[in-house]
């Protein structure tokens, strides 16, 4: 009886060496494959284990909100900065960008890869009312589709059934697009690790209106005085070092550049 | 038990089932000593009656008083039910169960345990799953459950009734054995030729009411009532 | 088809490589559903059989609010442990959240009531048995209970088992207040959602198997050692 006592305890032992923080991130940045890449290399450089939760933006504002996490890192930046005004972060940090894509049907029923912006490859679909996923969860994602759809005065809440709300994250999302044979937009990075293409291709891309900002936003310790201010600040001051910019600068997928790093030092 | 001092009191204790009155108006006394017999056919109360002595029965009205303090009556009495219930266990453990809910010391109820297996003569079974026991065999190990506590009164309901009549043979034994030695029976049977050989006093009941009491000879061999006389003739069935 | 298959390669290549993730959150998820389960049952399996063998005015009221507590949908109990253990929630200062012990605590309140349940009508059953002997030999609520207990415990193991089932499959809960950290809060359903999320349905699905297997396993260990299928035993 007691041998199995020990045993149990001796399951629970923690490794409580390194310094630990959270880091609520994004679906899309974990799908792109770049955190499995930099939390290693960060352990190893700053002796600082990143605990990273997988959610959506807006989950991840709630979390810094609620001062469930030490810090967050997202995209959507019109979010950002009502958080920032809010005091739940002193400042936002601004790290890399990547870019959308719209992908979809391999036959393009809409034609938008011979679209010119981004904004006219939207309109086509929705003129011709060709299937469409939409992340659909408030995620940096979704904001800017619906500030794509907005600047061309449409409102996808009257959007027919060919509209597809599925509030998730980019890969089920991707998922259900890949499933229905549907036009999507997806960040590139997320869209070249993706293991279930099926018949989607990359169809439009390249127009600077689908500039996609992470920024890296501590959560203010005003507000939360338990947040852990070394771990953020160790975290902040490697994520704009001359070594994440080589290697995020030299992230690929499928020999492609995915992120540019684009941090003020 | 002191004989002639009053062991329990009945007064005007009736019991009702959904507004029927199944036994009562009882009043009687029952006497420190001997071995009483419930006597009656199928359905006169026998069982209500016997419940409501060892107070496993509410009664509806009337009052049930021991001589003895009130306070858990129930502890000193025993009681084996018609059908025998059986611990999903081996026959030693069932035996040991009643000395073991008094938190008694495990070489202790060994030893008497091991006493009463061989005095109701299951001493070969002692491993053996309870429930897969003859029923003459059931009947044993529940009287012996019963009687390993020493109980100063011990209740019975129909022991006998579903066994052949080698196991009848060694039940009685075993209960004139323990009423010899000091244990108080009240017994209930609709069997004539038992009263006949264990009663000291009978109890006559029959539609849920008490006909006769009174000493074994008077009751068995010259009734007063004519339900009493109509029965012991064998013209009552149910 | 195709995908099914190349689940189980991957199964077989994970468990056969002894790859250390697998390990892992293995243990983990086996951890975490079995601390979840022992606690579930400290609670549940004495206050079923009390439920079935205590007459009280609100017996059937209780007894039909258990069965209806089966059903609470798992998301939603992770959704309120969440808020209560959130930072800006009332036991934030423990700073529970996402961490085993987080999962567990919502693994114990979903099953739990399914626990008392199965633990109830089992229960109920034996107490019709054994009442009148109980009963005569004045015995007390807590032996009571206990004997049922002891001698119901084949039907009681059935019934936590049915538990166990239901801790390791959950996912909704665990994922909301685990986090599914990896290395500190993944289990093997979170890291199914995570991969099918992904898009890589072949370790999704391997990652599946090797908990169907986990599960089967445990059921087969424990039946085994309990001895249930034995012969003369019940």
């Amino acid at each position: 009886m007691i041998r199995l006592i020990a045993i149990v305890v001796s399951l629970f032992a923690t490794t409580a060496l390194a310094e630990k923080m959270k880091l609520a991130v994004t679906t899309s940045f974990h799908n792109s494959g770049l955190s499995d890449l930099l939390l290693p290399v960060i352990l190893e450089d700053t002796g600082l284990e990143v605990q990273l939760l997988i959610v959506g933006t807006g989950q991840a504002l709630r979390l810094g909100e609620a001062g469930d996490v030490d810090a967050i890192l997202v995209h959507s930046e019109a979010a950002e900065e009502v958080f920032v005004e809010n005091g739940f972060a002193p400042y936002r940090r601004e790290i890399m960008y990547n870019d959308f894509v719209v992908v979809g049907p391999q036959t393009d029923p809409a034609d938008i890869a011979s679209a010119d912006t981004a904004v006219d490859a939207l309109t086509r679909i929705a003129i011709i009312k060709a299937p469409f996923v939409s992340r659909g969860d408030a995620s940096g994602t979704h904001k800017k589709e619906l500030f794509l759809w907005t600047s061309i005065k449409l409102d996808p809440k009257l959007f027919g059934t060919w509209y597809n709300a599925v509030g998730a994250g980019m890969g089920a999302s991707l998922n259900t697009a890949s499933g229905l044979g549907a036009y999507i937009l997806t960040d590139r990075a997320s869209w070249l690790n993706f293991a279930n293409k099926g018949e989607l291709d990359l169809l439009f891309e390249g127009d600077p209106i689908l500039f996609n900002q992470y920024a890296y936003l501590p959560i203010d310790s005003k507000r939360h005085p338990h947040v852990n201010i070394q771990a953020q600040r160790l975290l902040e001051s490697w994520l704009t070092s001359k070594r994440a910019e080589t290697l995020i600068n030299g992230y690929t997928v499928d020999g492609t550049n995915v992120f540019v790093f684009n941090a003020f030092r | 038990m002191v004989a002639g001092i009053n062991l329990v009191a009945l007064r005007a204790v009736c019991v009702k089932r959904r507004s029927k009155l199944i036994l009562g108006p009882v009043s009687l006394d029952l006497k420190g000593s001997g071995l009483t017999i419930v006597l009656g056919p199928n359905g006169a109360g026998k069982t209500t009656f016997l419940k409501v002595l060892h107070g496993i029965e509410r009664i509806s009205s009337g009052s049930v008083q021991w001589s003895m303090a009130d306070r858990s009556v129930r502890r000193t009495q025993s009681y084996v039910f018609q059908r025998p219930v059986m611990l999903r266990r081996t026959v030693r453990q069932n035996l040991a169960y009643p000395m073991k809910l008094l938190g008694q010391q495990a070489s202790k109820i060994d030893e008497h345990v091991i006493y009463w297996a061989n005095q109701i003569g299951l001493t070969e079974m002692l491993n053996r799953p309870a429930t897969r026991l003859s029923g003459g065999e059931k009947q044993k190990l529940a009287l012996g459950r019963a009687l390993i506590r020493k109980p100063k009164i011990l209740f019975l309901d129909e022991p006998c009734a579903n066994l052949d009549g080698r196991s009848t043979r060694e039940i009685e034994t075993l209960l004139l054995s323990a009423n010899s030695s000091g244990t108080r029976i009240i017994m209930a049977t609709h069997d004539l030729g038992q009263s006949r050989r264990l009663a000291t006093d009978v109890v006559f009941l029959l539609n849920g009411q008490v006909h006769e009491q009174g000493p074994a000879e008077d009751i068995l061999c010259s009734p007063q009532t004519s339900e009493a006389k109509a029965f012991l003739k064998g013209e009552i069935v149910e | 088809m195709n995908e099914i298959w190349a689940g189980i390669v991957e199964a077989f290549r994970l468990i056969i490589t002894l790859d250390r993730d697998l390990f892992e959150i293995t243990l983990r998820s086996l951890q975490v559903s079995m601390s979840a389960l022992v606690i579930a049952c400290i609670f549940a399996l004495p206050f079923g059989t009390w439920l079935a063998i205590r007459r009280f005015r609100f017996r059937r009221l209780t007894i039909a609010t258990l069965n209806a507590l089966m059903g609470l949908p798992p998301v939603v109990v992770g959704l309120i442990v969440y808020l209560l253990l959130s930072r800006s929630g009332p036991f934030g200062v423990l700073g529970l959240l996402f961490t085993p012990t987080a999962m567990i605590i919502a693994q114990v309140i979903i099953i739990t009531p399914l626990i008392a349940s199965l633990t109830h009508q089992a229960m109920r059953e034996l107490w019709a048995e054994y009442h009148d002997l109980l009963i005569s030999l004045n015995t007390t609520s807590r032996q009571r209970i206990l004997t049922l207990i002891w001698d119901g415990r084949r039907a009681l193991l059935t019934g936590a088992l049915a538990g166990f089932g239901r801790a390791i499959g959950e996912v909704g809960a665990i994922m909301i207040v685990g986090g599914n950290i990896d290395h500190a809060t993944r289990v093997l359903t979170t890291a199914i959602a995570l991969e099918t999320g992904k898009g890589d349905f072949a370790l999704a699905l391997g990652l599946g198997f090797v908990l169907i297997a986990l599960a089967l396993l445990v059921n087969f260990a424990i039946h085994t050692l309990s001895r249930t299928e034995q012969e003369g035993t019940w």
